[in-house]
Formats: structure tokens, C-alpha cells, sequence
């Protein structure tokens, strides 16, 4: 028997078992939305207490924030996001969870070359990449208005 | 003596014997359906260490005693230690040997190391070097995570072909020719690549060495999957397994019913929800030496070819969009020492 890479590829594919994204899809869809709505609910609590809708808006993120960190602490966040993926992966709680998960994790290897060194290595990219593309969206901004 | 017989095939001659064995295994594995069968299980997955590391090493220093336990051996009496784990630099088994004065050899053949320390013992204790030459090879789910994968509180998913590195340890003692097990030939493989580059498929990286190895072994041998009760390879889970017939196929033999994965064994798929089955070195080791030792030592299995299948990646290699190889190796271990 001598197989190609190519045709041994079709094979290990066709062996794969696929994503259940039948279940995948509604537990992501349920769980995003359910952490939307606890957003919702801290946003309008904190509203009803007379902070401006800037400033409610800002306390509503470090909220959630602070939510994610304290279930990451204690071992549920990874929990829920195994049945919820993208559901919790896409809120802020889910960059939340890619900060303090490699904070904790690598804890052991001191607070300079584990924690301050790795506490990124999850998150780095996103910050890496958003900080990049609101540069280049200022400069195309500031392009236009002077034009 | 130890005999070449061509193709990485060794006949040992003088049949050695395993003549002891010890497993210890974490919490999960001991829940599973082959629970009963370790020597040790931990409640604690740190196994009262306070990093991952550590705990690995105290692990593999669990199944090193239980062993020695079993087989009334005094750690002075082992003249060689053959050890691996999959962590860098092999410091699972360095820090897990650092204390003991034993003659160490780490080796490093990812999920394949437990062949591979075997095999070297074997033929290390067939040709008269050595009176008792330990193999030994550990994994920890932990320990491999935060070096492989993501932190162990991080909220990802896992893909349906991922492997979960079991926490466990396995050690097999061999010795001069006395009683059953007797270890009869090793294989050693060449390393394959199909190109397989989803690190998270290791199964499909592994199945076309470990096919390649055991169809050199049979046919170096003269021999067919017949002759064996049990074809155990650890650690190709459910997709290597599957892959592993598929090729088998193509030559026109039904492997199926000969073969068994300790990928597949260690782990109950869907209540312990492991996706693809168990992986790392531990896996294979703990299933061999806590489920089939005890069995070919007793009778019940009459000849077991050990085929432990190993992912040879890093992940800088994988990140930088290289294919994964893959190695097996064979040993035969018989209850009889006629020749089969």
C-alpha cells in the first residue's frame, strides 16, 4: 500500500468527526446571549442610579470584566465556555478569561517571566492587532477630514 | 542474545522477562474503566506538589515504587532506568529520577516512549548488560496543557479529533529470562509524515507509522495479526484507530478484531467526554503495565504486540506550518517462551 499525502488527507478527513453544530450553535447562541442581557440588566441598574449613560456604560464593562475573572478564578468560566464556545469566547468576558487564565497559569514561573511575561499570550494578538487597526482607521480618518 | 534480523526488527533470544510492574494514575483515570486495574490513584492532581511539573515527576515516582513493591526489588537493584514524559528537555523523568542514583536514560519518542524504553530494556537486559532495567514513561494533563495547549482555566473548545493527555504513569522492570511476561522481539520504527498538520489530529499523524511499524514487524517475522491475541497501540484514539484499519484494508487484512487502543481503553468517550480517546506517554505505559502485564503474566493473553505510537511535534514546528511525523515501535510480549 502507498498512499499520497494528498489521498491519505482525504482519508484522515473523511475519518474526522465533524463539529455537532447543532448543539454548538443554539448552546453559543443562548450563552452569548444570556451574558448580553446580564450586560443589559448591570447597564440599567446602574442607570437607574443616576450615572450618566457614558459613564454607566464604562462600569458595565468592568463589571462583566470582573465577573469573568472571578468564575475564571475559580475554575467555572472554562467550564461553561466548553459547551457555550464562541457564547462566551466573543463578549468582553471572554477577553477577560484570556488575561487571567495565563495570569493564574503561569503564576509559578514568578510574577516577572510567568505573570508579567505570559499574561498576554492569549490576548496579545487581539491587542496587538486592535491597537494596529485603530491606528490605520485614524490615519485613513484624518486623511478624509483633510481632504 | 539479541538477534538483527533486518527492517529495525530484534529477536531477543534469551526471551527476557518483564518481572515487574507498577501504574499510578490521576483522579479521571481512575474513574474510567480501567480504574480498578492501577496500582495507585490520586485524589489530588498536583499530587501534593505546587507546580504541574512536580506533581508529574511524583507521578512517575509512584508508579517507579509500586513496581519495585510488587516485585520485592530494592531500588539499588535496578541498574538502568530507561525514562521519558513529553515535557521539555525530559525533565518529567530527569526531576523524577534526580533523587534515586539510578543509571538514567532519557529518551523521547512523544506517546511512542514507553515502546521505545521497553524496547532498549529488553534488549538491554538480553544481552546480558544490566540485571534489571527499569522502563518508565509519565504524562500529566496539566503539565502538557500549559506547554502544548492553553492554560487550564482558559474558556476554549476542544476540536471531536483531540486526544486528552492522560495523567499517568506506567513502569515495567526487565530482567534476566525467569517467568511470564517474556518480552520476544522489538520493532523499531521510522519516523512518517503524511502530512497531517492539525495538531489537534494527532491520531491521523500517528496511524500511518504505527501501520508502517507493525506491517514490518509481521512481515519481517513472517507473521500475520493471527498469531496475536491483542494488537495494543496507545495511543491513537478513535480517528488513529479508524485510520489505522482504513490502511490495514487497503492490503486486504481486517486488523479490527485483533486490535485494541489504550487511547481508546483508559477513557470512557462519552461520560468522561474525551473527544478522540487518551493520549500521552503515561497512557499507553499505565493501560500496559495496570490492564495487560497482569493479563499475559496470568495467561489469560497469550501474545500481545505493545505498538506505542508517537506525535514527534513541537508546537514551533506546527506554528510554523510544518507537518506532523510520526514513530511507532513494537514489542512483542508472549506468556510462552517457545517460539511462536
Amino acid at each position: 500500500m502507498k498512499l499520497t499525502e494528498s489521498e491519505y488527507g482525504k482519508l484522515a478527513k473523511r475519518r474526522a468527526p465533524g463539529t455537532k453544530l447543532y448543539k454548538t450553535i443554539p448552546m453559543a447562541f443562548l450563552v452569548g446571549g444570556l451574558i448580553c442581557c446580564v450586560g443589559q440588566a448591570i447597564l440599567d441598574l446602574y442607570k437607574s442610579l443616576g450615572i450618566t449613560a457614558d459613564m454607566a456604560g464604562t462600569l458595565t464593562s468592568v463589571s462583566l470584566v470582573f465577573l469573568s475573572a472571578v468564575l475564571t478564578g475559580f475554575g467555572l468560566y472554562d467550564k461553561i465556555a466548553k459547551h457555550a464556545g464562541a457564547g462566551t469566547l466573543v463578549p468582553i468576558t471572554g477577553f477577560a478569561n484570556a488575561v487571567v487564565s495565563p495570569a493564574m497559569e503561569f503564576k509559578t514561573e514568578g510574577y516577572v517571566l510567568g505573570v508579567g511575561a505570559k499574561i498576554f499570550i492569549i490576548a496579545g494578538p487581539v491587542i496587538v492587532y486592535g491597537l494596529a487597526a485603530s491606528a490605520l482607521y485614524g490615519i485613513i480618518l484624518f486623511a478624509m477630514q483633510a481632504g | 542474545m539479541s538477534r538483527y534480523t533486518g527492517s529495525g526488527t530484534v529477536v531477543l533470544d534469551s526471551t527476557p522477562s518483564v518481572v515487574s510492574f507498577g501504574s499510578a494514575v490521576g483522579k479521571m483515570e481512575g474513574a474510567g474503566p480501567l480504574g480498578s486495574c492501577f496500582d495507585y490513584v490520586s485524589e489530588d492532581s498536583a499530587f501534593g506538589e505546587n507546580t504541574w511539573e512536580k506533581a508529574e515527576s511524583r507521578l512517575q515516582q509512584h508508579a517507579f515504587e509500586q513496581a519495585l513493591i510488587r516485585g520485592s526489588i530494592s531500588e539499588g537493584d535496578i541498574s538502568f532506568v530507561f525514562a521519558g514524559d513529553l515535557l521539555n528537555q525530559c525533565t518529567g523523568s530527569a526531576y523524577s529520577m534526580r533523587n534515586n542514583g539510578a543509571r538514567f536514560i532519557g529518551l523521547y519518542g512523544a506517546c511512542s516512549t514507553m515502546a521505545e524504553c521497553l524496547a532498549l530494556a529488553s534488549v538491554f537486559a538480553d544481552s546480558g548488560v544490566g540485571s534489571l532495567n527499569a522502563a518508565l514513561t509519565s504524562s500529566h494533563f496539566c503539565s502538557a496543557e500549559r506547554q502544548f495547549r492553553f492554560p487550564e482555566t482558559y474558556g476554549g473548545q476542544r476540536t471531536p479529533t483531540a486526544q486528552w493527555t492522560a495523567t499517568a504513569s506506567g513502569c515495567a522492570i526487565i530482567g534476566a529470562h525467569s517467568a511470564p511476561p517474556y518480552v520476544k522481539a522489538v520493532t523499531i520504527g521510522t519516523v512518517k509524515d503524511l502530512g497531517i498538520k492539525d495538531a489537534n489530529n494527532m491520531g491521523a499523524a500517528m496511524a500511518p507509522a504505527a501501520y508502517d511499524t507493525i506491517k514490518t514487524h509481521l512481515e519481517t517475522l513472517g507473521r500475520t495479526p493471527e498469531d496475536y491475541d491483542l494488537i495494543l497501540t496507545g495511543d491513537l484514539g478513535y480517528v488513529g484507530s479508524d485510520l489505522l484499519y482504513d490502511l490495514f484494508m487497503q492490503d486486504g487484512v481486517k486488523l479490527g478484531e485483533r486490535h485494541n487502543d489504550c487511547g481508546k481503553m483508559i477513557f470512557d468517550r462519552e461520560k468522561q467526554d474525551v473527544h478522540a480517546g487518551g493520549s500521552g506517554c503515561g497512557c499507553s505505559a499505565s493501560v500496559l503495565c495496570g490492564h495487560i502485564l497482569p493479563r499475559i503474566r496470568s495467561g489469560e493473553l497469550k501474545n500481545v504486540l505493545f505498538t506505542a505510537t508517537g506525535a514527534l511535534m513541537s508546537t514551533t514546528l506546527v506554528q510554523q506550518g510544518e507537518s506532523i511525523p510520526g514513530i511507532a515501535h513494537c514489542v512483542h510480549l508472549s506468556f510462552s517462551d517457545n517460539t511462536l
